[in-house]
């Protein structure tokens, strides 16, 4: 009884699980993924399991009514089987990944009629930083934007390799100095997630989550006013005194951002002994 | 003088630290200890260490395993009793420690358990499944051993002098660059994979010879065991991928040590070839480990089923076709670094085709159940609860497998769950399998049943408790390697899983007391046939422990079967009309010492003394150089000695089937 219900009180808390309950079009397609495979793998999964048990039962040795056979030891047409028929089933799951790897391409911007918001993100240690440059603010361990537009991210790290994670709505990829990756994603509803670093990345690596915001259109210029009034602005040098480690650093608004500061972080690394002239395209993504 | 090797180095910094040095330090003090009260000194310098005998090698790798494989458990079951306690909270264990202990535990349970576990049954095993008298090159076999003892060794050195890396088992820079982790602990964990494996190298090498050239007459390939065939592929694979783990590391090491950039943020460098040359070598070390794994398995289920191994020319094609699509598949560890969608769908469809062979053995082994005679002896036990786990993690690997789902679940406790479920039953159980069915074989005297079933229950049931909830909280979105958390929700899975730590525990207590047991009653329970399994394969052949040149005479091979079908023609006891001499390779402590100056020499590039460098350098130049120019490397056995043994031994065999009759 109490096995029980303790499993039926995880199932409910899994019903729930980040992964499991998705909260966008990118999560939800993903997610849906892993059942059809998950489904798909269960054809082998539960024969395998059942026969070698039943197996291990029937011809147990002190059954010796069971058949014996020490000899028998090959048989084409079993052999034909036991080839085929995963064969069949991997052919079946690789059309599945070719098309899902295409469709679901995190470089792939999203189908929508809005254009999707531009947000650039840093990784630091411990701690993620948002530019948004067509409203020109930025703001430290907070990614808001308007429910139903999708989002398109531009990632990279000031610090060692770090992963953009967010479960319910878009999956991880990694972020890496120097470079520059990308990620889409889209909220349904408005919401509050959770969205972390994956990847290990120092002390403070457990810290190093930050709160995501899926607004309502009109909330979302609220925020993005807020923002623009915070007395903080984020200028060269206020940005190399973010770039020290902290933890749990607080949610933090800047009302404006040094002009291409995205580029001049991934510059750094790849234009070490020249500035680049203004205009020059920089960061090289690890993509073409 | 000592570079930055300073009095600070010493652990003192908190209790938890100076009680590991502590331990470790007193755990070999009370072993020479020990030695010296039992005055084995010399036995052990001679009959052991400096041993070039295939079998004993072999018993000195186990330990070895055996060993880390404590020191591995002691890790694992701190981080599970940390994550149990840590929500909202720092648990015992503050961050520092907290990442030493999980880049020790993957460190040593790959490269220092499974590696040496692997290594060891393969020298025990292989040259008498193939009928020979030792491997290709025995004092290689020598050096390897003492190169992966040296770098064993300096795993166990950081506990007591500095510290050990915080960047995984994995090292991906720019975290283990000398910018983020200016400190010695990546150098220790550097210098330790790049000791062994040259080790590794050396002996895939070794047995690629030994499998290919010294085979008894009569056994062609298509008459190998299944086991030596896996051997085989893994040594293939260990020749061809370790080369790119020891440039990785090296690349690495020129990063940390001498300033350059292969893979710094800045200045060139480009961090995303350091996961492509570490997986490179990875991907196929997943299949270096597992195939002999599968050899066993194959086997234990033939003997243990009594009934010939169904499909075997399938199950060497399988095994074939694996070892090659094992360096197909390594871009799918890192799927979410931004590869084009072409790239990642091709990979991901790779991964999957190689669940086609590995499914076909699968199947092989039930078929070989069915129709068996099964006596479940603990190494079939440990190769039913294999293949009723092994299909659950082979699942979770082709989710794992679709890129797109991959950016779901990478990075979270889903997939270290994943490589557990198919390590521990796949890798461990396999081993444990091995250990069991042979340990007779080495030794003359068999293993406790009673507590072998003990310590497979435990060690299954621990896997479940410990792993499945860790799936579970990958669909929750929990990383890997948290050292606290602020989610309540993921706690009682936590719990749940630090549990099932303690019941492995409890698995290993009963290996333990299974050792005891079966030392005390060695009388009661020796092998006098040689072949206390009805076995079918030439290792049954020959006496328990075996003589040091394994065959008096050579035998004669006509079948897979090759023992079998001696015993149906009756044939397996004859004796030849006369012996011959015998010559065989002669110890050398040159593989001691050379271990020593590479351990020394590690040391010394840990902590930048330089001039000890230079000079354990020089040291096993010069050492090499003397071990080449020495001829007089044999001994004969005479035909007269050789007549000696095997008549005991025949007398030996009268005596008990007098005492069965």
């Amino acid at each position: 009884m109490v096995i029980a219900a303790a499993l039926l009180a995880g199932a409910c808390d899994l019903r729930r699980s980040a992964v499991l309950d998705p909260k966008g079009p990118i999560a939800l397609a993903e997610r849906d993924l892993l059942f059809d495979a998950f489904f798909v793998m269960m054809l082998v999964v539960v024969p395998v399991i059942v026969l070698t048990l039943a197996f291990a039962w029937r011809y147990r040795a002190s059954n010796t009514k069971a058949a014996y056979a020490p000899k028998w030891a090959e048989s084409l047409r079993l052999d034909a089987f036991v080839w085929l028929v995963p064969a069949v089933i991997v052919i079946a799951v690789a059309v599945l990944v070719w098309r899902s790897t295409h469709k679901l391409d995190p470089y792939r911007p999203i189908d929508a009629a809005v254009p999707p918001l531009e947000v650039q993100v840093v990784a630091q240690d411990w701690k993620w930083l948002f530019i948004y440059p067509d409203q020109g603010i930025a703001v430290v361990n907070q990614l808001a934007f308007p429910s139903g537009r999708p989002v398109s991210l531009r990632i990279t790290s000031d610090t060692v390799m770090n992963s953009f994670y967010v479960p319910q709505l878009a999956g991880q990829i990694y972020a890496m100095a120097g470079m520059q990756t990308r990620l889409q994603l889209l909220a349904d509803q408005p919401g509050k997630f959770v969205g972390r670093n994956s990847m290990y990345s120092g002390g403070g690596f457990s810290d190093q989550f930050f709160e995501v915001l899926s607004l309502g259109p009109a909330d979302f210029d609220v925020w993005v006013a807020k923002a623009r009034q915070a007395p903080a602005k984020l200028d060269a040098p206020t940005y190399t005194a973010l770039t020290a480690k902290s933890r749990l650093h607080p949610i933090t608004y800047y009302s404006a951002v040094e002009p291409r500061l995205f580029d001049s972080i991934i510059a750094k690394y790849t234009h070490a002994h020249h500035a680049p002239a203004a205009g020059t395209p920089v960061g090289a993504a690890p993509r073409r | 003088m000592f570079g930055r090797l300073t009095i600070e180095a010493l652990p003192l910094y908190s209790a938890i630290a100076a009680g590991g040095a502590a331990v470790t330090v007193g755990g070999a003090l009370l072993v020479a200890i020990v030695i010296t009260w039992l005055g084995a000194w010399r036995y052990l310098w001679t009959d052991w260490l400096t041993s070039v005998d295939h079998k004993r090698i072999g018993v000195m790798y186990i330990v070895l395993a055996l060993i880390m494989l404590l020191r591995g458990f002691v890790d694992a079951i701190m981080m599970r009793a940390q994550q149990a306690m840590a929500l909202n909270s720092g648990g015992y264990l503050p961050p520092e420690h907290f990442d030493q202990i999980f880049s020790s535990h993957g460190t040593i349970m790959i490269f220092f358990m499974a590696m040496p576990f692997m290594t060891g049954l393969i020298n025990i095993i292989v040259p008498l499944q193939i009928g020979t008298r030792d491997v290709a090159f025995p004092f290689l076999n020598s050096l390897s051993l003492w190169l992966t003892a040296s770098g064993a060794g300096l795993v166990m050195l950081s506990l007591v002098i500095g510290k050990f890396s915080t960047a995984g088992w994995t090292g991906y820079p720019p975290y283990s660059g000398v910018e983020a982790n200016p400190g010695v602990g990546v150098d220790y964990w550097i210098w330790a994979i790049l000791i062994s494996g040259v080790g590794s190298t050396l002996s895939g090498i070794n047995f690629i010879v030994t499998i290919l050239k010294r085979r008894a007459p009569g056994m062609t390939l298509m008459r190998m065991t299944p086991f030596v065939w896996t051997a085989l592929c893994a040594s293939v694979l260990m020749a061809f991928a370790f080369p790119a783990l020891t440039v990785a590391c090296g690349l690495l090491a020129l990063d940390r040590t001498f300033g350059m950039h292969f893979f710094t943020n800045a200045h060139g460098g480009n961090m995303m070839n350091y996961p492509n040359l570490f997986w490179i070598w990875g991907h196929p070390e997943v299949y270096i480990l597992i195939l002999p794994a599968f050899g066993i398995f194959s086997e234990v289920v033939s003997t243990f089923s009594r009934k010939r191994l169904f499909g075997y020319e399938s199950l060497v094609y399988a095994t074939a076709a694996i070892a090659i699509l094992s360096f197909t598949v390594w871009l799918h560890h890192f799927f979410t670094m931004g590869s084009s969608a072409n790239v990642n769908a091709f990979f991901g469809i790779t991964t999957m085709i190689i669940a086609v062979p590995t499914g076909v053995k699968v199947f092989n082994w039930l078929l070989t159940m069915y129709r068996g005679r099964i006596d479940f002896h603990p190494s079939m036990m440990w190769t039913i609860g294999f293949m009723v786990t092994f299909v659950i993690g082979g699942m979770t690997g082709v989710l794992l497998a679709i890129p797109s789902a991959d950016f779901l679940m990478h990075n979270t406790t889903f997939l270290v769950a994943h490589f557990h479920n198919m390590i521990i039953p796949g890798v461990l159980f396999g081993y444990l399998a091995g250990y069991m069915y042979w340990f007779p074989k080495a030794f003359g005297f068999a293993l406790d049943r009673k507590w072998g079933l003990a310590s497979f229950w435990c060690w299954m049931i621990g896997f479940y408790l410990a792993f499945m909830p860790l799936y579970l909280l990958g669909f929750k979105g929990m990383p890997r390697r948290m050292e606290q958390y602020n989610d309540p929700s993921w706690q009682p899975y936590l719990m749940v899983a630090a549990s099932g730590a303690f019941v492995v525990l409890l698995g290993i207590a009963a290996m333990v007391m299974q050792l005891y047991v079966s030392v005390r009653d060695r009388k009661k329970t020796a092998d006098v046939t040689g072949d206390p399994f009805d076995g079918r394969t030439l290792e049954w052949a020959t006496s328990s422990p075996p003589p040091a040149y394994n065959f008096a005479v050579l035998p004669e091979v006509r079948d897979r079967e090759a023992f079998l079908d001696m015993k149906e023609r009756g044939v397996e006891r004859q004796r030849p009309a006369a012996y011959e001499d015998i010559h065989m390779p002669r110890n050398s402590m040159v593989g001691v010492a050379m271990g020593a100056f590479a351990f020394a020499f590690g040391f010394a590039m840990i902590w930048h003394i330089w001039w000890l460098a230079a000079a354990c350098g020089l040291a096993m130049w010069v050492a090499m150089i003397a071990r080449s120019s020495d001829d007089d490397a044999e001994f004969r056995i005479s035909a007269a000695e050789v007549k000696q043994i095997e008549d005991a031994r025949f007398r030996a065999l009268g005596s008990q089937a007098g005492r069965r009759a």
